[in-house]
C-alpha cells in the first residue's frame, strides 16, 4: 500500500453552542486504505464527516485533501474536488425514480469532467450511465428496481444509492456515515464484497460503523472515538486489545462477540 | 361506516401505460391519446381572442395571460425549485418601468422594449433577489413581497421615474389583434417550454434543489447558482408580462407594484392545481374574468373571490388539473378491504 496521505484533519474542533462536539481531532487517510471509525452514539462521527466535507463549519482546525487546505471550503467545491459523503439519515430525492436520482449527479460539473462521456443534456445518456451504476451498486439491471420512486424503495436500496450518488461523480475518496445500519444480517453480507470491491477499484473509504465484526474484514485501520475525542488508532486487532478503548466502548455485548471472531 | 370495509383504488389506465414509453405509440388512439388534450388546449387558447365578444373581453384575455405568465413561473419555482416566490409585482413593476423608459425616453419600439425589458428586468429582479436564494420558505417570501412595496415608496418619495403620476404616453401596440396574439402566444410559449424544462435534466436538478438541496451540494453542485438560473427564468416572464403591460395600458405607474400581481398568481395556482403548470394557466382563466365580473361590487368583490378559494383549498384541494389528469389517467373503483 502506498503511504501518499489524500485527507488529514489536524487540530479539528466543533463547538455547537455550549456542547463540544469535537475536541481537537487529527487523523490522516492514506491513498487506497479503508479506515473505519467507530465510537458510542453522539461522539460526534457524523459531525466529523460534516465539517471534513464543508456540511458544518468548523470551530478551529484545518483540513487537507490532496495537500490543498479546504477547510470550511463550500461543500459543493470540496464535493466537486471528489471528497464525497453520504448522508446517515438517507437523502434519495424521494419523489423521482431511482435512475433519475442518479441523473442529477451525472449532471454535476464534476461526473462531466471525469464522466468519459459526452453529457449532451439529452437524458438517454445520464439514464443509460445510471443504470450501469445502478447495476454496479446492486440494482437488479432487468428488474423494475430501478425504475421505481425512491419513496418506495427498502432501506437496503436507499443505502445503496447514497453510495451510487457518490459514484456517479467519479470520487477519489467516499466518507460513508453508517452505510450498514438498518440492514438485516445478508444486506450487509451482500455490503461487505461491493465495499471492497470499491477499495479495489482505488477508491480510499472512511467508514464509520456500529456493525463491528464486518467492518473489522474490510477496515485496514480503526479510530476510536469517544465524547468528541479521537481515543485511539491502530488495526483492528490492537483495537480489540486495548484496555483503553474496552472500557469506553466494550462492555457491549457485540464488542465481546466480535472479540470471539476476530 | 362503509368506508371502514372498502376503500378507492386507482389504477392507471391501460392506454396511459402504454403511451408512457416512447416507443408504444402503435395507433391513432393512443396518439390521440397523447395529442388531443394538448390540442385541445393549444386552439382552445389561441381561439380565446376570436371568440371574446368586444373589446372589453378581448382585453380582459389579454391581462388572463399577464397572470398566467406570473402564475406559470409562480409553479415553476413554488413546485418544482422550492422557492415560494411572491414577487409577481416585482416581475412586473421592474419590466414594466424599463420598457417605459425605454420607450418614452428613447423612443424604442415595443419590438424592442420588450426584449430588453425581459432580459435586463430579469436580471436586475435575479442579482436583487441574490442575496436571499439562501432563505427557505416563508423568509424568501417575505423578501420578494418587500421589494415591490420597498420600489413603489421610494418612486413616489423621491417623485423619480414620473412620481406618483407615472410614466405617460407610451406607445401602444400596433393592433389589439397584435397585443391579443402577443400574450396568447407567449403564455403557449412559456406554458409548453416549462413542461419540457422540467423533465431535462437541469430541471431534474432543480426538482432535486427542492427535494434536498443538501444532496445536491454533496453531489457537487452549487444550489445558490441552480436557483438563480430558476429565478431568472421565472423574474423574465413576469418582467415580459409587465413590459407586455405598459403598452397595453400606455402607461406605468406605481400600480404596477400591486400586490394582486403577488397573490392572483398563487390563488390561480390553487384553484389549478399547483406542480402542473398548466393548472395554474386554467385557475388565471377561471380567476381573472370572475374578478372582472364581481368589480361593480366595489371591494365586496374580495368577499367572493376569497370564498372561491376556500371552497378550492377546503373541497379540491388538489386543484382542476391534478384532478382532472387523474381522471384522464386512471379509473377509480371500490375494492373490500
Ligand atoms: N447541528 C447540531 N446542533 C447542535 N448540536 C449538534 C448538532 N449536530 C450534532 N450535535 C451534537 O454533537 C454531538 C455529536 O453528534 P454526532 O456527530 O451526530 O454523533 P455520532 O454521529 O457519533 O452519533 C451530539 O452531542 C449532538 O447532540
Ligand atoms: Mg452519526
Amino acid at each position: 500500500m502506498t503511504s501518499e496521505i489524500i485527507l488529514e484533519a489536524r487540530e479539528l474542533t466543533k463547538n455547537f453552542g455550549g456542547i463540544t462536539a469535537l475536541s481537537r481531532v487529527s487523523f490522516s487517510v492514506n491513498r487506497g486504505e479503508v479506515l473505519g471509525i467507530i465510537g458510542p452514539n453522539g461522539s460526534g462521527k457524523t459531525t466529523l464527516i460534516n465539517c471534513l466535507t464543508g456540511f458544518v463549519r468548523m470551530s478551529s482546525g484545518e483540513v487537507f485533501f490532496k495537500g490543498k487546505n479546504i477547510s470550511n471550503k463550500p461543500a459543493h467545491r470540496i464535493a466537486d474536488m471528489g471528497l464525497t459523503r453520504t448522508f446517515q439519515i438517507m437523502r434519495p430525492y424521494f419523489s423521482l425514480p431511482a435512475y433519475k436520482n442518479l441523473v442529477i449527479p451525472l449532471f454535476a460539473p464534476r461526473a462531466r469532467r471525469t464522466g468519459g462521456w459526452r453529457g449532451g443534456g439529452k437524458l438517454g445518456d445520464r439514464k443509460t450511465v445510471s443504470i450501469d451504476i445502478l447495476e454496479e451498486i446492486g440494482f437488479e439491471r432487468d428488474s423494475f428496481v430501478p425504475y421505481k420512486i425512491a419513496s418506495t424503495l427498502p432501506t437496503g436500496y436507499l443505502k445503496r444509492l447514497e453510495l451510487a450518488r457518490c459514484l456517479a461523480l467519479k470520487p477519489e475518496i467516499i466518507l460513508c456515515d453508517e452505510v450498514f445500519s438498518g440492514l438485516s444480517m445478508s444486506e450487509i453480507a451482500s455490503m461487505v464484497p461491493l465495499m471492497e470491491r470499491l477499495q479495489m477499484e482505488g477508491i480510499t473509504l472512511v467508514m464509520i460503523e456500529h456493525r463491528l465484526r464486518e467492518l473489522f474484514q474490510v477496515a485496514n485501520r480503526i479510530m476510536v472515538m469517544n465524547f468528541g475525542v479521537k481515543l485511539f488508532e491502530g488495526t483492528p486487532q490492537e483495537v480489540m486489545a486495548n484496555e483503553q478503548v474496552k472500557k469506553a466502548y466494550f462492555g457491549s455485548e457485540e464488542v465481546e462477540e466480535v472479540m470471539h471472531y476476530a | 361506516m362503509s368506508s371502514t370495509h372498502r376503500r378507492k383504488e386507482r389504477i392507471d389506465r391501460g392506454i396511459k401505460v402504454r403511451t408512457d414509453g416512447l416507443y408504444a405509440l402503435m395507433s391513432w388512439r393512443e396518439l390521440s391519446y397523447l395529442t388531443v388534450p394538448r390540442l385541445v388546449l393549444i386552439l382552445g387558447i389561441l381561439a380565446l381572442p376570436i371568440v371574446m365578444p368586444g373589446m372589453y373581453w378581448q382585453k380582459v384575455i389579454t391581462i388572463v395571460c399577464i397572470y398566467a405568465m406570473l402564475a406559470i413561473g409562480f409553479d415553476f419555482l413554488a413546485h418544482y425549485v422550492g422557492l415560494v416566490s411572491l414577487g409577481g409585482a416585482f416581475f412586473i413593476g421592474t419590466g414594466g418601468y424599463i420598457a417605459a423608459i425605454l420607450n418614452s425616453s428613447y423612443g424604442l419600439p415595443p419590438l424592442l422594449t420588450i426584449p430588453i425589458a425581459t432580459i435586463l428586468g430579469a436580471a436586475i429582479c435575479t442579482l436583487l433577489l441574490l442575496p436571499c436564494l439562501p432563505l427557505r420558505g416563508v423568509y424568501f417570501a417575505i423578501v420578494t413581497l418587500m421589494y415591490p412595496l420597498v420600489l413603489a415608496r421610494i418612486i413616489e418619495a423621491l417623485d423619480v421615474l414620473g412620481g406618483t403620476d407615472g410614466i405617460m404616453g407610451v406607445d401602444s401596440f400596433a393592433s389589439s389583434w397584435v397585443e391579443q396574439y402577443l400574450a396568447v402566444t407567449m403564455v403557449l410559449i412559456f406554458l409548453f417550454g416549462l413542461r419540457r424544462l422540467v423533465n431535462t435534466d437541469i430541471g431534474l436538478v432543480f426538482r432535486a434543489v427542492k427535494d434536498n438541496d443538501q444532496a445536491v451540494r454533496a453531489s457537487g453542485m452549487n444550489i445558490s447558482y441552480y436557483k438563480a438560473v430558476a429565478v431568472f427564468i421565472a423574474s423574465a416572464m413576469g418582467c415580459l408580462a409587465g413590459a407586455c403591460l405598459v403598452h397595453i395600458y400606455m402607461w406605468a405607474g406605481i400600480s404596477l407594484f400591486a400586490l394582486d400581481f403577488s397573490i392572483i398568481p398563487i390563488a390561480a395556482t390553487v384553484i389549478g392545481g399547483g406542480g402542473t403548470i398548466v393548472g395554474p394557466v386554467l385557475g388565471c382563466l377561471i380567476l381573472v374574468p370572475i374578478s372582472e365580473l364581481l368589480r361593480e361590487f366595489g371591494t365586496l368583490r374580495i368577499v367572493f373571490y376569497s370564498l372561491i378559494l376556500v371552497g378550492f383549498i377546503v373541497f379540491r384541494s388538489e386543484g382542476i388539473m391534478v384532478f382532472g389528469e387523474r381522471k384522464y389517467h386512471q379509473f377509480q373503483r371500490w375494492v373490500r378491504v
